[in-house]
């Protein structure tokens, strides 16, 4: 039954203790203008079949947990609106490239054990004698808008979605860590440049990355990854030529 | 954690042809294989004017062959497709500040192809002067 | 180690050798691989030979050349890796790389001959 006030959600089942792949499961749902897939989602959980699985936090595109592949690309489904896919189906996967656990539900264990590695934290001077106690590391407004772009960035995994070069090969740092590394490498009061450029400067970091663009297009929060990445080649290129011309102290 | 059975799908070959984006990408990649036939191509007619006049004229009777003209055409095309997409790239991948501005990508776009008009009229009139 | 030091110099080759292909290859495809050999142009013998014998045309084609064939090896590379996920990455490396030098090894030849 598709009637002009229902549209079907085409959503993709596995359980992992059962099926050997996964498979598609149909859903009508109620088709009203303000509603979401993630609405859509929520009607199918409480009013429909209880079993399928989805995560999902604060439906205002802040909390980054409801990615998914809706029609093939990745998106956040608190801010799909059903109506754009309309008279339907909406077919909806887990999001590409990870492992999936259950039904629409992908394990980030691979994200969580890359992001420390790049050190997305503010790495003090070395030296903290001449650190006062108490300052306040004051910012002007320009050295602000030199990060704060990446700073948006909310760890949705849907430019690791659309990365055909993490899906093929899964060392790859890839696009949000190497976006985080970069927004605390560009704030004024981080001294952690040489120790992050150790970690992305090898090969599984920027250098695996081929400029695909994708992650960009896919960032809900209009980070821009792709910069990041080809900015952070440029900078460990010419720190290396610095290092070829340049005798060790001068460096 | 307990050990999760999860399922990892294999990313068939043709994954680049799924979205139109992606297939744009790869047919950029390819362009390397245009321009490294276009390199030897020059190397030859290098050569050829290095020699004598005769062998200039052989290259040209060989270069004018059909399958040699549709090859430079097929390259030709592919080779703007390198020139529009690495110039449209760039402003992402420099960015440029001179003091607190970031120039926008607009200026840097233009300058390229300034710089693009500008070389090629100056090797047209090298040649044709 | 020395993969790192060397990565970073492959890339600013690749980067030069793209920009240098974006900005010359369009105008010397339309002239020498079409314009030319179909005898719409008819460029004077003597002066090509003068052209392409003079040093500097020497140094500028000889940058063009290496740089190029760089770009065009290290791009080939990673479209053999992603576009057919192939397994056998240092064999793909060696082949790329190795055919971009014996292209410069002919460059440098060609154009002294020339010179």
């Amino acid at each position: 039954m598709t009637s002009a006030d229902s549209i079907q959600l085409r959503v993709s089942r596995y359980r992992p203790d059962t099926d050997a792949g996964p498979h598609w499961q149909e859903y009508e749902v109620p088709l009203r203008k303000e509603w979401t897939v993630l609405d859509g989602l929520n009607h199918v959980k409480n009013e429909v079949d209880t079993t399928l699985s989805f995560r999902w936090s604060c439906r205002m595109g802040i909390c980054g947990s409801c990615g998914m592949n809706i029609e093939g690309e990745p998106k956040l489904t608190c801010a799909t609106f059903l109506s754009d896919y309309a008279p339907g189906p909406v077919t909806i996967e887990p999001l590409a490239n990870f492992p999936v656990i259950r039904d629409l539900v992908v394990d980030l264990s691979d994200f969580m054990a890359k992001l420390p590695r790049v050190k997305p934290w503010i790495i003090g001077a070395e030296d903290h004698s001449q650190v006062e106690p108490d300052v306040e590391f004051l910012q002007t407004p320009g050295q602000l808008d030199a990060y704060r772009q990446f700073s948006m960035c909310i760890n949705c995994m849907l430019c690791y979605a659309a990365c055909p070069v993490y899906g093929l090969d899964p060392e790859f740092i890839g696009p949000a860590a190497i976006a985080l590394a970069e927004r605390y490498d560009l704030d004024s009061r981080d001294h952690g440049t040489s120790q992050r450029l150790d970690v992305l400067g090898a090969h599984d970091g920027v250098w695996a990355c081929t400029f695909v663009g994708e992650c960009t297009k896919v960032c809900p929060k209009h980070v821009d990854p792709a910069s990041a990445i080809q900015r952070y080649k440029l900078k460990t290129a010419l720190h290396t030529v610095k290092a070829f011309l340049l005798p060790r102290g001068a460096r | 954690m307990t050990d999760l059975r999860t399922y990892k799908p294999r990313i068939s070959t043709w994954w680049w042809t799924r979205k139109r984006s992606y297939t744009v990408f790869v047919l950029r990649e390819l362009s390397s294989v245009f321009i490294a036939w276009f390199v030897v191509y020059l190397i030859l007619f290098v050569y050829a004017v290095g020699q004598s006049e005769t062998a200039y004229r052989n290259f040209l009777d060989w270069a004018s062959a059909p399958w040699v003209i549709a090859l430079n055409v097929l390259a030709l095309l592919f080779v703007l497709l390198h020139t529009v997409t690495w110039f449209s790239l760039t402003p992402q991948a420099m960015v440029v500040r001179i003091d607190d501005w970031k120039v926008p990508a607009f200026h840097i776009l233009a300058g390229q192809y300034t710089g693009l008009v500008v070389v090629s009229l100056f090797v047209l009139w090298l040649v044709t002067l | 180690m020395t993969k790192r030091r060397v990565t970073p110099l492959v890339w600013l080759m690749f980067s030069a050798g793209g920009v240098l292909a974006a900005v010359f290859l369009p105008i010397l495809i339309l002239l020498f691989g079409l314009l030319v050999p179909l005898g719409w142009l008819h460029p004077d013998y003597d002066h090509l030979h003068a052209v392409v014998g003079n040093p500097l045309t020497f140094i500028v084609l000889l940058g063009l050349f290496v740089l190029m064939l760089v770009h065009s090896a290290h791009r080939f590379r990673y479209t053999l890796y992603d576009g057919l996920q192939i397994k056998r990455k240092r064999t793909v490396a060696v082949l790329c790389y190795g055919a971009a030098v014996v292209g410069s090894v002919a460059a440098v030849l060609v154009l002294v001959s020339a010179l």
